[in-house]
């Protein structure tokens, strides 16, 4: 790693962070279908990657994802809306059979193929619903290069420990535009440790959890039977109906999920100003001008503060108390119906949230800083 | 573990279905070939022939319908082997929903050998036709005889490579043909023709099924194709992505005092983003913070390209640009797109190739013979002239990158200089 006081400047997109801290943190098969605005991604994963597998579709990346992640490797894709779209069942697959892997989904102008070249932030709702039953999928929210780096690492940190695929969500403007950038300031990546089951040991039971993941033991040996299933099935892999057994586990999913994430994964920015009673909230894209609209004014004297959620679902339930301790909130986020908002207060927003939106391109700090002073 | 491939002597089928034979003779061929229970990867897929997995002592996969082929194609990229057998347990259904991934996994020849059950409906969901139903059979869904030709899928797999294809009536002994299928390099399919008793038997009374077959003009047989088996084979590959963007280091002075915001646009092919990238380039080389964003049509060959740049002397946060301080406009597609961002600038300076007519706006018109250079070179060229009259950058940082970057046998360096004095 560079020296922590060095000024290391490059010209560099969050493209090449994300693949270079996913192959670090141990990702090491990066299989894709090319999809603007997600290529940066998977040209550099072909080029880091210890194995890198061409897809003929979105379909068959999960399905080889699913595979590989079986036999022990760390797979990961880089796609967006169009080809999520067509990932949606093989990703309740893989979170069924709990194999990890790590999906970037690059956001960008929809519905359906909209525009390639267009920013936004439109997925949010979508990733919230998207696997059937509810349950909850862990996805992380880059905002900055240092998120890029250190954030991917966790998405496949968070994979393997919790045995789940895991979306990192980021946007067009975020991977593809080059920015200067002092990369000494990066953190050390290590690989993520992976801790299988002991094969030495007695019956293995593919879905017996310690505590709430179980176990993991790949295909590949030939020492203890290993049974991945996507239907709903009992401790040992066996399809069942809806034996209490079967519904525990299948409980157990969404408890796994929702407990570590609110206590081990719960990574946001918080830059609260003594005696502000306005805050700043927006993740993803619009978190640059969020950050650049306080700067200002700032600068100009307005006591403002700053909230940059970056752990987005399960919704932390953080979140709603951070926002509750301030008079006005201003959620700034790259589309027409305020995605986070919804989420934390569903139809019924408070009086005192203010929302700013945009279509087709990036929301102004000036717009946020209206909406703060208005 | 050694011993029997199968666990239960009853399995889930209803009476006389077709799917027990190929269940028992699969495992039995397996046992016969020598493998172990735990030699063995058997991924089933939906259908009721893939509820066997419960009745197997291999390693079971119980994925998706109609993606069984693709999840045990994954599985053999990650055993990277031909120690362990992988199988597919498929249906006429999943083959019809997932017909992609059993050309994809032919194609490349995985170690794979997939077995098609087909009873020439779907059995599990009520016996409606699938794509390889035969033409004339009898489903729930076309009780008059299904109106279409099915696939063939043994011609279709053999067509897109695989190494071995065979298709059998399940019927009498049909393990030594099982054998032959998993006892392959690379991929192998054996379609096994069968009679769901549920569904098919009832609806094509008196119907056999070794008419049925004839009939559709499907042959019992074997094809191969001389073709070899999957390799995993890689390009080279980086050991660190970071080595591939050069640390610049501060050599140049400036005078910036506050962000600037600047949009160069040409035409695609015109060095456009070269010249961007070389001038964001230069700016960090005088201490500066730069962005640098691309912005082009669908087809990059053609049309407008646009660079959207800011330079500042502290961080940039956000680097969205609506009214640039500078536009340096190259050719008459860089005008069109850019036209209503130069009408709105009330200030600031438009670099505008003298061969356009530039529109009306607030800002300093400035024309040039930028194209004088050649088109190629018109960008650079402006970036240049632009440091010239402004002082923005000093113009030996923008030589600096051009060598620095190894760039200097793309962009005639000569050549502009000499352009520069005229
Ligand atoms: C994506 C999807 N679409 C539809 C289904 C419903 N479905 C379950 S099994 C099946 C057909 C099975 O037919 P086949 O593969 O021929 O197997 P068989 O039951 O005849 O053995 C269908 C359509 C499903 N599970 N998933
Ligand atoms: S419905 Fe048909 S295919 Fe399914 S088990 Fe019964 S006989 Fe076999
Ligand atoms: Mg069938």
């Amino acid at each position: 790693m560079h020296e922590k006081n060095s000024n290391d400047q490059v010209l560099i997109d969050g493209s090449r962070l994300i693949i270079e801290s996913l192959a670090r943190a141990g990702a090491d098969a990066f299989i894709g279908y090319p999809i603007t605005p997600a290529n940066l991604l998977y040209l550099y994963g072909s080029q880091r990657m210890e194995m890198m597998l061409p897809a003929p579709d979105e379909i068959t990346t999960v399905q080889w994802m699913a595979g590989l992640s079986a036999t022990g490797k760390l797979p990961v894709t880089a796609t967006s809306f169009p080809g999520f779209a067509l990932m949606t069942e093989s990703v309740n697959m893989a979170y069924m059979m709990e194999l990890p892997m790590v999906i970037v989904l690059v956001q960008r102008l929809g519905p359906a193929t909209g525009t390639a070249t267009c920013g936004a932030q439109g997925d949010l709702l979508l990733l919230n619903g998207v696997l059937s039953g509810g349950h909850p999928i862990p996805v992380l929210g880059t905002s900055s290069f240092e998120d890029c780096w250190s954030l991917s690492a966790r998405a496949l940190e968070i994979a393997v420990k919790q045995r789940t695929p895991v979306i990192l969500l980021t946007s067009k403007e975020e991977v593809m535009t080059q920015k200067s950038f002092d990369i000494s300031r990066l953190e050390t990546i290590s690989k993520v440790e992976r801790k299988w089951y002991d094969k030495d040991c007695c019956d293995y039971k593919p879905y017996k959890p310690t505590g709430l993941v179980p176990d993991f033991l790949p295909v590949t040996q030939a020492e203890h039977q290993v049974r991945l299933t996507a239907s709903t099935h009992d401790q040992d892999g066996i399809l069942q109906h809806s034996s209490p057994e079967a519904l525990a586990n299948t409980r157990r999913l969404e408890e796994k999920i929702r407990t570590t994430m609110k206590e081990d994964y719960l990574f946001y920015h918080l830059d609260h100003q003594e005696g502000a009673e306005k805050l700043v909230t927006a993740y993803g894209i619009s978190a640059a001008a969020a950050r650049e609209a306080v700067r200002k004014m700032r600068r100009e004297g307005k006591k403002v503060s700053l909230f940059i959620p970056k752990t987005l679902l399960p919704l932390p339930p953080a979140y709603g108390e951070i926002l509750s301790g301030y008079r006005r909130v201003v959620i700034a986020e790259e589309n027409m119906n305020n995605q986070l908002g919804s989420l934390l207060f569903g139809q019924k927003m408070p009086e005192n949230i203010r929302f700013v939106g945009n279509l087709g391109k990036m929301i102004a700090p000036e717009e946020i800083e209206k909406e703060v002073m208005s | 573990m050694t011993g029997s491939m199968i666990k239960s002597q009853n399995l889930p089928y209803c009476k006389g279905c077709g799917h027990d034979l190929i269940a028992r003779s699969s495992t039995e061929a397996l046992e016969r070939l020598g493998y172990n229970p735990l030699d063995v990867i058997a991924v089933t897929d939906i259908g009721c022939h893939g509820i066997i997995d419960k009745c197997l002592n291999t390693h079971t996969v119980h994925g998706l319908h109609g993606r069984s082929v693709a999840l045990g194609a994954g599985i053999s990229f990650g055993t990277g082997n031909q120690d362990q057998k992988i199988v597919v347990f498929v249906g006429d259904g999943g083959t019809t929903i997932g017909l992609q991934h059993i050309m994809e996994a032919a194609r490349l020849n995985l170690n794979v050998t997939v077995v098609v059950h087909n009873n020439m409906l779907y059995g599990m969901t009520g016996g409606q036709s699938s794509g390889l139903t035969p033409r004339g059979f009898c489903t729930t869904t076309s009780f008059k005889g299904n109106p279409f030709t099915g696939y063939d899928i043994c011609k279709l797999a053999h067509t897109a490579g695989a190494r071995y294809v065979s298709r059998i009536m399940g019927v009498g002994n049909i393990t030594e043909a099982m054998m032959k299928a998993f006892d392959q390099e690379g991929f192998s399919l054996v379609e096994v023709m069968e009679i769901c008793p549920s569904y098919g038997v009832k609806l094509n009374p008196r119907r056999k099924l070794k008419e049925i077959v004839k009939e559709s003009g499907r042959e019992v047989g074997e094809w191969t194709n001389d073709l070899p088996p999957f390799t995993n084979q890689q390009e080279d590959k980086t050991a660190n992505l970071l080595d591939k963007t050069p640390v610049i280091a501060t050599s140049f002075k400036h005078q910036l005092q506050k962000p600037y915001s600047l949009i160069i646009s040409g035409s695609a092919g015109e060095g456009v983003q070269l010249a961007a990238n070389i001038f964001a380039k230069a700016a960090m080389s005088a201490g500066l913070h730069a962005t640098q964003k691309g912005s082009y049509p669908v087809t990059v060959g053609v049309g407008f390209s646009t660079a959207e740049i800011n330079v500042s002397p502290e961080e940039v946060l956000f680097h969205g640009i609506s009214i640039p301080d500078v536009a340096l406009i190259t050719s008459s597609d860089g005008l069109q797109h850019n036209r209503l961002r130069i009408e709105r600038m009330q200030h600031g300076k438009l670099f505008i190739d003298s061969s356009l007519t530039p529109p009306k706006t607030g800002a300093e018109v400035i024309r040039r013979d930028f194209r004088s250079v050649g088109a190629r070179n018109a960008a650079i060229h402006a970036i240049l002239y632009l440091c010239r009259q402004t002082g923005i950058l000093d113009e030996s940082s923008v030589y600096h990158i051009i060598q620095e970057e190894g760039k200097a046998d793309k962009l005639p360096v000569d050549k502009i200089k000499k352009a520069m004095e005229s």
